[in-house]
């Protein structure tokens, strides 16, 4: 199967021309957040203040990382389930964010920003986690230490492996997919 | 009566941490394989391939399956002639886990409190079962479970005049909700009977289960490989990207339960199924 390579930040024009079940290597910039960094960042936005990270163009990769052992870049770093971000994505995406990566549903809301503000939504293979470190060459904490595996680095990656699921036209790979293999 | 010190306990709990987050058990590796030869999305068997990969990189570098390292489930059987010295058991427990996140380079995925949610840094406490049985002997089942897949798991006291049909659409439209969160293809523990409690730790026991091996009760394996069938049918496939294998397989346990009751509890767990086990 064809895969595509793109490279990070995203232009609207790179986001606009991903359809569903594209394959795509993915490298460049993409920075880690979850439940709790996302807690934070919408608090700051709230507050009327800066963010740890740029999000204009950006990729954020739903991942709490296993630490890494001595020697090495990172421990395994497989996605997380992207839902429980569902809240805080639309304000995200709104201000610039390009992409996410993750796993499992989005809610209607999140559909619905994708397709209004020109964002995607990737899908790594969950629990290929010792697989997809492989793709990651440098890791950095920039923000909130103190949360741990949920604090927000910033990842370098090459050719790191993933799949449209939600693109700009509102296509949903998860209901397409299960549709075509349902049995009749 | 028969020691066992606590030291003995720590040092068994924290090695069996570490083996199960980095070595997958060969039923779940065969069961893969399998489930490769089976499905029919191009998509579906690159991914199992990719998870195949994975669990080779992770036995061979000795890094974590899967980032997310569970909650340490921990069950213990413990025989009645066997004397614990020297301490706690359950503290034993505890810093068994403490050591073999810490030393294995294990995340820790546990907050004090669920409204407060500040990390406990070290994946303690442990949730521990305990059983008292007869003999001389202390068997120690380690069982990290992840987020992700727990999540997505349910539990229903049905009324018993739905029968095992209410059974039947009860777990399937559990696994048909999760679709991709729990990282398909999955195995399905289901425990029905018993009380509210007694179904869910059914569940769990039942993710224990060597893959395969169907249920020593003839209507609850009956039900298994209905269950497997319908599940496989319902197009979700791995990581729910669409393909036939949605579940590795479905595992039932039963228990007698009240006149007034039928208790089902389906517990999820992804294709990472981590548990080992030593006899002390």
């Amino acid at each position: 199967m064809s895969q595509i390579k793109l490279t990070t930040p995203f232009t609207d024009a790179v986001v606009e021309n991903l359809r569903i079940g594209q394959r795509v290597l993915l490298s460049g910039i993409v920075y880690t957040g979850r439940d709790a960094a996302h807690k934070k960042m919408v608090e700051l936005l709230e507050q009327g203040k800066e963010l740890p990270i740029p999000l204009a163009g950006q990729v954020i990769y739903y991942v709490g990382p296993s630490p890494a052992r001595p020697g090495r870049v990172i421990g395994s770093a497989g996605p997380t389930t992207s839902g429980r971000m569902d809240a805080y994505a639309p304000r995200l995406i709104a201000l610039g964010l390009k992409g996410m990566i993750g796993k499992g549903k989005r809610s209607p809301e999140v559909i619905r920003a994708m397709k209004q503000y020109k964002a995607v939504y990737f899908a790594a293979v969950g629990g290929a986690a010792a697989l997809i470190s492989r793709s990651i060459k440098s890791c950095r904490v920039v923000a909130y230490p103190e949360l741990g595996p949920e604090a927000i680095h910033e990842l370098v990656v090459e050719d790191f492996p993933v799949i449209v699921v939600n693109d700009v036209l509102g296509g949903d790979l998860y209901e397409e997919g299960a549709k075509i293999y349902a049995a009749r | 009566m028969r020691t066992i010190t606590v030291d003995q306990v720590i040092e068994t709990v924290a090695g069996l941490c570490q083996e199960a987050n980095f070595r997958l058990g060969e039923d779940v590796l065969a069961a893969i394989e399998r489930a490769q030869d089976e499905e029919i999305s191009l998509t579906g068997k690159d991914i199992l391939q990719q998870l195949l990969k994975n669990a080779e990189i992770a036995r061979e570098e000795a890094v974590p399956i899967c980032q997310d390292t569970g909650f340490a489930v921990v069950f213990l059987e413990l025989g009645q002639d066997v004397h614990i010295a020297g301490g706690d058991l359950y503290a034993a427990v505890n810093e068994g886990v403490r050591r073999g996140y810490r030393d294995g380079y294990l995340r820790k995925s546990i907050v004090d409190h669920p409204f407060n949610r500040v990390n406990t840094g070290d994946n303690t406490p442990a949730v521990i079962h305990t059983r008292i049985v007869p003999g001389e002997h202390l068997r120690i089942i380690v069982a990290p479970k992840g987020g992700g897949s727990e999540n997505m798991s349910a539990l229903k006291m049905l009324k018993p005049a739905e029968g095992v049909a209410g059974v039947k659409k009860f777990v399937v439209e559990t696994v048909r909700a999760a679709g991709p969160n729990p990282c398909p293809p999955i195995i399905v523990g289901v425990g029905i009977g018993g009380t509210f409690e007694k179904a869910a730790l059914l569940a769990k026991e039942a993710l224990l289960r060597p893959l395969g091996t169907p249920a020593a009760d003839p209507a609850a394996a009956a039900l298994e490989k209905e269950l497997l069938e319908t599940i496989n049918g319902l197009g979700i496939g791995p990581q729910g990207l669409g393909g036939q294998v949605t579940a590795l397989a479905v595992h039932v346990e039963v228990h007698p339960c009240h006149i007034a009751s039928l208790p089902v509890a389906v517990n999820l767990n992804c294709h990472a199924s981590r548990h080992k086990e030593a006899l002390l």
